[in-house]
């Protein structure tokens, strides 16, 4: 049985979570106040779905793992000097924007028609793999429109864990309502999966890793086709900040039996 | 004029869940807000007149469905089938369905199909001069935006607990089945099962009236200079056995697992709150030993009532984002508040969910 797998994670950049956002209206729609400036990291589940996949195609040798990304080109050249460390992986760019006010709808076809220029890409042996939200739009979209658009119908959101079968079929673990896990058996690849956090640790860094991928990297950059991402059709009447800041009150030299009464009470309320 | 198409599917037994009722309340204020509009419902399930039934009176003027074993699953492939069936008849031009994981996992990939448009996790809908304007959050609830589309088929998928639910008295309302067969190689998924904490774990419970939150703060050496663990364990399992209160994590606490350090056992990423975890609803929160700043505090961005526990007057996760914060010691605090909740369960004082 062909184990090996043709894996396409899908993964933008966003600012790293512990800068001040601020939103501001540009000429081309609502954009974050030096968006450009801010320091940028790959997007917290697209990582942990490179590590899924990393680890996948160690368990299935053969496997290809690829890494399609949308983003000013500078800005992911930045990102893939640390990315480039933990696994790996070869580049496929599209320079656009990366914020999140983009379309799903318009980030989707950009995605479909990369992949289907990589060469030698097998769809029947293709796996689309991706963070199941984003840290910047956060709608959970993309994938799917992107699997539709690869013809793909066994799709998978909120992955935490794909377990490979001997026949070659995947047990996959999703999140669903109420905290809990529903269970598939997919019959094999073709498949899209978005992932959550799954279960391993993020990679150490790997300098030889790095310098393999980094051979690799900036030729990709280079050939970085551009992606504009025009918003049409979606009009923003307001982007704002949340303003509420609460009067807290704050209990010092309270007793600890004090403040338990105080705290019970409240709940029980 | 727009054609509303209310979406949900249907448990087990055939009834609606909460999220689906929050959806009809959208959809019916939806359709009475713009004059000339129509509405109707889809529903999809294994069986699904016992839903129908219970928004029979939600001003509907259709009933379609898309039902039998095939549709009892939440499946990719065999839900797009059917929501697409359902927004194909109904000719809609609006959908609105639950954000529930069902329907957030198959409705962006039926808006690709049918050339539309999709925004989940929708917390409010409005209408504007005859426009439809939505608002969602942005960069992990850090920015709220309100847009409008011009593209139809819209999709809104309304995160559950946003929308306050459509109430009305059941009735019998006649259901038009729709047949649908899915694609070759529709069956290449099975689901084979759901996988669920025991009764008793200590677990997120959307439904809870309180959420807790455990900061990494119970993990660190505390004033005699040792780290204290397993009590922190038992502490914090007790309370929660007590209170039956949903229960959230910061990151860092969960990082530090995968980090060899020493953690509470039973957190998993599933708790998780925050920038990367998520930002459950809950009339009430109270955090012990967080600290941080916003990117962290957005966790608790929905919750009503909110209390910190925490050794720092200035902490970012509390100061300015809890209407009380409480300078002290979280173990000695749970301590007595175990006590006096099991005192006060004796006597039937159970917490009440929300």
């Amino acid at each position: 049985m062909n184990n090996a797998y043709q894996i396409v994670v899908c993964g933008g950049i966003v600012p790293d979570p512990l800068q001040t956002l601020e939103p501001v209206t540009g000429p081309a729609g609502p954009a974050l106040k030096n968006e450009m400036m801010l320091p940028a990291v790959l997007d917290p589940w697209a990582s942990h779905a490179l590590y899924e996949a990393a680890h996948l195609a160690r368990q299935a040798p053969g496997t290809k793992v690829f890494l399609v990304s949308l983003a000013p080109k500078a800005k992911l050249q930045q990102v893939l000097m640390t990315v480039g460390q933990k696994a790996p992986f070869e580049l496929v760019a599209l320079d656009g924007p990366a914020g999140g006010f983009t379309e799903p709808f318009e980030t989707a076809a950009a995605l479909a028609d990369a992949i289907r220029a990589i060469p030698g890409l097998d769809p029947a042996r293709l796996l689309v793999f991706g963070g199941w939200e984003s840290a910047c739009r956060g709608a959970g979209a993309t994938l799917q429109m992107l699997g539709e658009r690869l013809g793909i119908v066994d799709q998978f959101q909120g992955v935490d864990e794909l377990q490979l079968g001997a026949d070659g079929a995947f047990t996959i673990l999703e999140r669903i309502d109420g905290g809990k896990h529903q269970v598939s058996l997919c019959a094999g690849p073709p498949a899209v999966l978005g992932w959550a956090t799954g279960n391993l640790p993020e990679p150490k860094n790997n300098p030889q890793v790095g310098m393999a991928n980094m051979r690799a990297i900036m030729p990709a950059l280079q050939k970085a086709k551009p992606a504009p991402l025009p918003a049409e059709g979606v009009v923003f009447a307001s982007v704002t900040l949340p303003k509420q800041q609460r009067a807290t009150r704050i209990v010092k030299d309270q007793s600890p039996e004090t403040i338990a009464a105080e705290i019970v009470s409240w709940i029980r309320q | 004029m727009e054609t509303i198409l209310l979406l949900v599917s249907t448990e087990t037994d055939g009834s609606l869940a909460v999220p689906a009722f929050e959806a009809a309340g959208a959809a019916a204020s939806l359709a009475a807000a713009l004059p000339g509009s129509q509405f109707l419902a889809g529903l999809v399930g294994a069986t699904v007149q016992p839903g129908a039934d219970q928004i029979a009176a939600c001003g509907a003027s259709r009933f379609l469905a898309v039902s039998g074993p095939d549709f009892e699953s939440s499946r990719y492939v065999s839900d797009a089938a059917a929501a697409e069936a359902l927004t194909r008849e109904a000719r809609a031009t609006i959908v609105v369905a639950p954000a529930t994981s069902r329907w957030n996992r198959c409705l962006p990939g039926v808006a690709q199909r049918v050339n539309g448009r999709v925004d989940t996790h929708v917390t409010g809908v409005s209408v504007t001069g005859g426009g439809i304007g939505v608002s969602r959050w942005y960069y992990r609830q850090r920015m709220e935006a309100v847009l409008q589309r011009a593209t139809r088929p819209w999709f809104l998928l309304t995160d559950p607990g946003s929308q306050p639910p459509w109430q009305g008295t059941p009735g019998t309302a006649t259901v038009h089945p729709l047949t649908v067969t899915l694609p070759p190689g529709g069956a290449r998924t099975r689901v084979t099962g759901v996988k669920e904490p025991a009764a008793d774990a200590q677990t997120i419970r959307p439904d809870a009236g309180l959420l807790f939150v455990a900061g990494a703060g119970w993990t660190k050496k505390q004033a005699d200079g040792q780290t204290h663990v397993p009590e922190a364990e038992q502490l914090i399992r007790e309370f929660l056995k007590l209170t039956r209160a949903s229960l959230g994590s910061s990151k860092s606490l969960v990082d530090l697992g995968g980090e060899g350090q020493a953690v509470l056992s039973f957190l998993t990423h599933l708790n998780q709150v925050g920038q990367t975890g998520s930002t459950p609803r809950h009339p009430k929160g109270l955090s012990t030993c967080c600290h941080g700043e916003e990117p962290h505090t957005v966790g608790w961005r929905f919750i009503g009532e909110r209390r910190a526990i925490s050794l720092d007057p200035n902490c970012g996760w509390a100061r300015g984002k809890a209407d009380v914060l409480y300078v002290t010691d979280a173990f000695a605090v749970l301590r007595h508040a175990n006590a006096l909740l099991q005192k006060t369960n004796t006597f039937g004082l159970l917490v009440s969910p929300r």
